[in-house]
């Protein structure tokens, strides 16, 4: 028999004792100022993957019958005026779409104008970042439409939402903005989009979680750089493709 | 104990560096989860009556959580979700080239012998049945986790690419439900651990040992 130097029965102990009293410690923890930073860089990779690998620009999300709806009361709406101060934002004095940045010909929109132009309808699933669904019916014009109206110069790689609630705004990849399911929504469950669910006009597809969905829309974006948004920059995925 | 018998080597490193990470990774991606649940502590579609939930509602302790709120679980799950895979990716494919998975899967022909061992354990049979590396009732656990891991790995998936990954879901039984079974496979471990650990110190605790420094000095064989 070799003489090998192994662990004790103490040595074992003091394993057993020291190594769940330290994890639970460190419970409830984001990782502190040395980890979070590498988790959100991971975080990015795995965007990365979203986008390079899972996106498809042509698979469409599956569409329900309308009788499968979720009852109107029972759909959330949050918006970051109402959880702020208990009122929805208040919708500016004349307001219309800015369809702008790195594009030929800027525009813009007013509701009757999206109204005019070709219309897309869908009844799918809602996915919220925090593990609900909800299923209900949206219409509106299509972004790739409004983009095409537009021009954008080649050099454009991103788009940003903005909203009229708290500075609250998206940053998307083309790719997904330009999926045909990707829309600028004026209608839900055959009415007009109500002030809870983001009117005059959201940003809506079944190919993004929620919190991607810009409400209460100002502005269209086109930009270079990768711009940010009110929960990705607090650490939420980038991507939130689903 | 047992100073005569002579040590064999029963681990290959490999094995135990994946054991070791799996077990870290796994309580984290647990408590992440668990974080993760609790920004929605129900399962089924809105508007319908919730799934049957023991924790339904919550609430989960904080020393139970990991991440803080829901974008830090997030991040921390969606991170180590890398290693939980790589892991039982390269743990497989040693089994597979090294021929070691005949001595751990669970085959039908095991179902006999996985009966007397029961029956040994409730002091129905007198002797120990004849075993090689690892009795039937352990290669029933051993394949048991390894389907389980893919299955979490799997419903995973199925939860985090529902629409690229429809038919994933949808083998599920759509969304909600794989969020469903993702939760159940949580309990599944953690039930399999209370019951591995406690075996390994009343039956064999010569197999900690084994486990950490791939050295083994008890009573069983170390190959089929």
């Amino acid at each position: 028999m070799t003489d090998r130097p192994g662990l004790s029965r103490r040595d074992f102990l003091r394993l057993g004792i020291v190594a769940p009293v330290s994890l639970a410690a460190a419970c409830g923890w984001d990782g502190g100022p040395e980890l979070e930073p590498r988790l959100r860089a991971i975080s990015r990779l795995n965007d990365w993957v979203g986008e390079k690998i899972f996106f498809s620009p042509t698979r469409l999300a599956r569409e329900y019958p309308v009788a499968q709806r979720t009852p109107v009361m029972q759909f959330p709406a949050y918006s970051i005026a109402h959880n702020l101060t208990g009122a929805f934002p208040a919708l500016p004095a004349d307001w219309g779409l800015e369809v702008g940045g790195l594009v030929r010909t800027p525009v813009r929109l007013t509701r009757a104008m999206l109204e005019a132009m070709p219309r897309v309808s869908y009844t799918v699933k809602h996915h919220c970042v925090e593990g609900w669904t909800a299923i209900a019916t949206w219409t509106g014009v299509p972004v790739s439409a409004v983009t095409q109206m537009v021009q954008p110069r080649p050099e454009a790689r991103y788009l940003r939402f903005d909203s009229f609630d708290h500075q609250y705004s998206n940053g998307w990849d083309l790719a997904s903005a330009m999926h045909p399911q990707t829309i600028l929504a004026y209608a839900w469950n055959d009415r007009p989009l109500t002030i809870e669910h983001g009117a005059p006009l959201r940003l809506y597809s079944p190919v993004k979680l929620g919190y991607k969905l810009t409400k209460y829309l100002t502005a269209m974006t086109f930009t270079r750089e990768r711009p940010g948004g009110y929960w990705e920059d607090q650490g939420y995925p980038w991507l939130g493709g689903i | 104990m047992d100073a005569e018998r002579p040590d064999v080597k029963r681990h290959h490193g490999l094995v135990r560096a994946a054991h070791w990470l799996n077990a870290v990774v796994l309580l984290g991606m647990i408590a992440s989860g668990l974080q993760i649940y609790l920004a929605f502590a129900h399962f089924g579609p809105r508007g319908r009556p919730y799934y049957p939930n023991p924790l339904d509602g919550g609430p989960i302790p904080e020393w139970a959580r990991l991440g803080g709120w829901l974008a830090g679980g997030l991040n921390w799950h969606f991170a180590l979700a890398w290693p939980f895979v790589i892991t039982g990716l390269v743990y497989l494919g040693f089994l597979a080239v090294t021929g070691e998975w005949r001595a751990l899967l669970f085959r039908p022909r095991d179902l006999g012998p996985a009966l007397q061992m029961q029956l040994y354990y409730l002091r129905l049979r007198k002797t120990h049945p004849p075993q090689g590396k690892h009795n039937a009732l352990q290669k029933g656990a051993y394949t048991f986790i390894v389907v389980l891991g893919a299955l979490s790995a799997l419903t995973g998936f199925a939860i985090y690419k529902p629409v690229q990954l429809a038919w994933l879901t949808s083998l599920f039984g759509g969304y909600e439900l794989a969020r469903y079974w993702h939760f159940w496979a949580v309990w599944l471990f953690v039930g399999f651990t209370l019951v591995h650990v406690a075996l390994v110190f009343l039956v064999d605790p010569a197999s900690l040992r084994a486990m950490i420094t791939g050295w083994y000095r008890g009573r069983f064989p170390s190959h089929d």
